[in-house]
């Protein structure tokens, strides 16, 4: 039977609870919700969360370790000659899961009987034939072990489901009937149910810290896959970049780090200095008028998928780029370049810098700038040596957190930047040349992770060690600029 | 003291400085002023510029991809092709592919070329000008209505991509030359058809319908698909992120404590609303995937991948809605008796609602347009069938608007640059209503103390 049913027969459960703890509830006062301890609706929805809560979240739980428990089991099961050369265990494993799948389906369709597949040999069934009745198209015919494979996956599936049936019912109902047992008028419903609303509360602000440890471990745990079967050394100090699928490859993240600093200072070359100067004149001297209207227009840029800069950076300035100033130029003829890239992405940080510079910037006290004034100072240079040397921390901050933002973007490079990895021994004219097509770490990590691939081998893994090198130098700068802009805020409170 | 007692003492006895004549070094530092101001307003010109330049390259790009050229042709359906047997039967006329189809096509075309007394020098291959779509086209018309099979009907064929881009300035006779697809013979020929009104460009909506098409089909190819299955991924970002991050933040802003536990995870929050969203792709790709299980491609995985990337900009967004809710209505239920949970249940989230309302929708505006993590958990696969009804849609493989955007600039033909834009103006148009709802609500509804 499908899982919505039981999530149904839980939930008429809690209804049927709800209904059942608040009638007891009032029958113990004697029908008077007055001699009550909390509402009779507490009581109701007592009975319901112990019901539900439980229930569910042994559900969750179950549902996520029985394919790895069975997948586990059924592995150990398989002899290693049925692994073939050229493939791995976890192949045959994918194999032995779609071959049960279609078991499934043939039962569910009605053209095979579970007794039916359990008896079935590989000598005896052409199960290829049997399969493609379902629409699964296998490559090969099915070999004798991964058949048996596959039913014994069905078996222990099928009982493991069932055995899930019988124990979330069992917990539901145990839950139902001691919640029930408890509701009297003297119970403290109220409490007892506001005790586990905070509960739930808790586990849903928990997220954030699961998810960040589940960014680090599964960053971690491929990483050091990656480094057990290729040097560190190699990675952090090579120089070369050629990944290439039959092995032997060179993996160094310095020629994919080269880029993408590349292209961030020259996308922050651009956008600080028009976002500061917006900031300025937008906080400065634009009339309330001016700045009602400017102000949300620069900050539309914000809002703007990165994709849409992508295709701009694709099909408009790096065409425009490569005929107008490239190719005159005799400086390279790829529309994809270090400068489109940059170009574009400084584009989508200008309001970063503006709105960030702008708080930063109202947040002067205007105290600073009648004194200087008073002084016979005009506006740009109070601006320029009052408020800007005041301000300069948290500008620095807006500025490293648009760094940041420029390391890990990833559509406009994907789209804009090209793919050929900066080649180092071609010398140095090759690699600052601003409009010889570039790649960066993050184009690396969709390139080599996209399509099929197999995960146990380096050229796939590496993705995960540049993952985790991204996200380590972003949090630094991220942490770093917080931290500057929190010591600067303190500074005026 | 008058002015002219000054204006005649000025000439008589020139003095050191005057209020009425800047010095050179004021005159300087005015200058330095007015410099200094147009910096900025040059500053903010180039970013409204830059803006305005954004927009209308992808429209100047895309609005054509909602324009098509049609060729309306009459087939004659002929039984000895379509139905041997004649008994009608469409599991029998099955049998007979897009092949068979494809004679019937050139026939009607030819006849139409004769019909319109067209005739040019050196033509080959007439048929040609239509999408080579068609005969799938007609074929599923022929299954669905056995009973047309030896009538002559009307049938209205997409033309072929060159051919539509001929007309759309992308294709020109000296580039029909180069072309292998497309001779200039067939474009006078299409020109011809046009004057004959056989052949017609016209508004067409359909590109939002389609499903994507092959590689060499950019004509039909359509953001259907797409725009389901990000429709897909929304509802459970939706279902998710909301009262998730709703419940995050209630425990954040009203009960936590100031301790470790609580300290660890505002810092988990901020951090996270800037961890660049590739990584999250690999979170999603690591854990939902390969850990998991779930199924590539699948909106349940792009769905919880988004989740997670929203929920810090919700949790940001509905923490600074409950703040804004004074402490007196906080304090009057309290007073009242109400429990501390009542009091945030009953009063506090209610009146926080538009503001909650209104961050989740700019995060859902966020999600919608995110790309790089999707690449990741493997949504570019080529996916051509509409998703299925509710609960097995999500595991379906599925494409998202603007993963089917980036699928479109890797494809050889130019055809599909115009279709990303086309892409692009539906993806901002949804952005734009998602906005101006955010905004509406938050005018309507939200109260200032």
């Amino acid at each position: 039977m499908p899982l919505s049913w039981l999530l149904l027969i839980l939930f008429a459960l809690a209804v049927l609870g709800y209904v059942m703890g608040r009638s007891r509830a009032l029958a113990s006062a004697g029908g008077d919700s007055r001699g009550l301890h909390s509402l009779p609706s507490y009581y109701g929805y007592n009975v319901a969360l112990t019901v539900l809560t439980p229930a569910l979240g042994l559900l969750a739980l179950w549902l996520i370790a029985q394919p790895v428990f069975v997948d586990g089991r059924v592995s150990t099961l398989l002899p290693d000659t049925a692994i073939t050369e050229g493939s791995s265990r976890s192949l045959v494993m994918s194999d032995v899961r779609r071959v049960a799948e279609g078991f499934d389906l043939l039962v569910q369709e009605g053209r095979a009987t579970g007794a039916e597949i359990r008896d079935m040999r590989a000598e005896t069934t052409n199960v290829r034939d049997r399969l493609a009745e379902v629409g699964i198209a296998l490559g090969s015919n099915v070999n004798p072990s991964v058949l048996s494979a596959a039913q014994r996956y069905r078996d222990l599936s099928t009982t493991a489901s069932r055995a899930m049936w019988v124990v979330v019912l069992l917990v539901a109902i145990g839950g139902f009937a001691v919640s029930y047992m408890l509701t009297d008028k003297d119970f403290r419903a109220r409490n007892t149910v506001e005790r586990g609303i905070l509960l739930v509360l808790i586990c849903a602000a928990s997220i954030a810290i699961l998810t960040t440890l589940g960014i680090v471990l599964s960053m971690l745990f491929e990483t050091r896959n990656f480094f057990a079967a290729y040097p560190w050394q190699e990675f952090f100090f090579g120089t070369n970049w050629a990944p290439d699928f039959r092995g032997n490859s060179d993996l160094a993240i310095l020629p994919l780090l080269w880029g993408t600093l590349y292209i961030s200072f020259i996308a922050l070359l651009f956008a600080v200095p028009i976002g500061l100067f917006a900031a300025i004149y937008l906080s400065e001297y634009a009339s309330q008028r001016v700045r009602s209207v400017a102000k949300p227009t620069i900050e539309v840029l914000a809002g703007i998928p990165t994709i849409v800069y992508g295709l701009f950076a694709l099909i408009t300035i790096g065409p425009m780029l490569r005929d107008y100033f490239a190719q005159p130029l005799g400086l390279g003829d790829s529309s994809s370049s270090v400068m489109t890239a940059g170009l574009v992405m400084g584009i989508m940080l200008i309001p970063f810098v503006s709105s960030l510079s702008d708080d930063i910037i109202n947040a002067v006290p205007q105290a600073m700038r009648d004194g200087s004034y008073g002084l016979g100072a005009t506006k740009s240079e109070t601006i320029r040596q009052v408020i800007i040397p005041a301000a300069l921390p948290g500008i620095v901050g807006a500025v490293l957190l648009a760094a940041s933002r420029a390391i890990g973007e990833t559509m406009i490079v994907v789209l804009g930047a090209g793919a050929a990895a900066a080649q180092f021994q071609r010398g140095l004219g090759e690699i600052v040349n601003p409009f010889e097509a570039m790649t960066t770490v993050t184009v690396k990590i969709v390139s080599q992770l996209t399509g099929d691939t197999d995960f146990a081998s380096p050229e796939t893994q590496v993705a995960f060690a540049l993952g985790l090198t991204l996200f380590v130098i972003t949090l630094g700068l991220n942490v770093l600029a917080l931290w500057i802009v929190r010591r600067y805020r303190e500074q005026y409170e | 003291m008058t002015d002219a007692s000054i204006g005649e003492a000025t000439p008589a006895c020139p003095r050191k400085s005057s209020l009425f004549e800047l010095d050179a070094r004021t005159r300087k530092r005015n200058a330095a002023e007015a410099r200094f101001k147009i910096y900025g307003m040059i500053a903010v010109g180039i970013a409204v510029l830059m803006l305005v330049f954004l927009l209308t390259s992808i429209v100047r790009n895309g609005a054509s991809a909602f324009m098509q050229t049609f060729i309306t042709l009459d087939v004659t359906l002929e039984e000895s092709k379509l139905d041997k047997t004649g008994n009608r039967d469409p599991e029998e006329m099955a049998k007979v592919s897009t092949f068979g189809y494809a004679p019937l096509i050139k026939a009607a075309m030819e006849q139409a070329i004769a019909k319109n007394g067209i005739e040019i020098e050196g033509l080959s291959k007439p048929d040609s000008l239509i999408s080579k779509e068609a005969a799938a086209q007609m074929r599923n018309f022929v299954l669905a209505n056995p009973d047309v099979v030896g009538e002559t009907r009307t049938f209205e064929f997409v033309a072929a991509s060159r051919i539509d881009g001929y007309y759309k300035d992308r294709v020109t006779m000296e580039s029909a030359e180069r072309d292998s697809n497309v001779s200039p013979e067939q474009l006078l020929l299409a020109d011809a058809l046009k004057e004959a009104g056989v052949l017609e460009t016209r508004f067409n909506l359909k590109f939002i319908t389609w499903p994507d098409a092959s590689e060499n089909r950019p004509e039909v190819s359509g953001l259907g698909v797409a725009i389901l299955g990000s429709l897909y991924m929304m509802i459970v970002v939706l279902v998710l992120a909301l009262p998730i991050g709703v419940a995050a933040s209630i425990y954040l802003e009203e009960f936590a404590p100031k301790n470790r536990f609580t300290d660890l995870i505002e810092v988990n929050i901020s951090n996270l609303a800037a961890v660049p969203s590739i990584v999250f792709g690999i979170l999603g790709l690591a854990i939902f995937i390969n850990f998991a299980g779930l199924p590539q491609s699948a909106p349940i995985v792009g769905g919880l991948v988004l989740t997670l990337m929203t929920l810090p900009t919700i949790i940001i967004a509905t923490r600074a809605s409950l703040k804004a809710v004074p402490p007196s209505i906080r304090e009057a239920a309290l007073g009242v008796g109400a429990s501390k949970m009542q009091t945030v249940f009953h009063h506090v989230l209610p009146l926080a609602m538009p503001g909650i309302l209104t961050g989740t929708i700019i995060g859902l505006a966020q999600a919608l347009g995110e790309t790089a993590p999707l690449l990741l958990i493997g949504m570019v696969a080529f996916v051509r069938e509409y998703p299925a009804g509710i609960p097995d849609g999500f595991f379906d493989p599925a494409s998202a608007l603007p993963v089917q955007v980036y699928n479109w600039t890797q494809r050889a033909d130019p055809a599909f640059v115009e279709r990303a834009s086309g892409a692009i103006i539906v993806l901002l148009l949804f952005l734009f209503a998602m906005n101006a709802i955010a905004i509406i609500l938050r005018r309507r509804f939200e109260r200032r103390w």
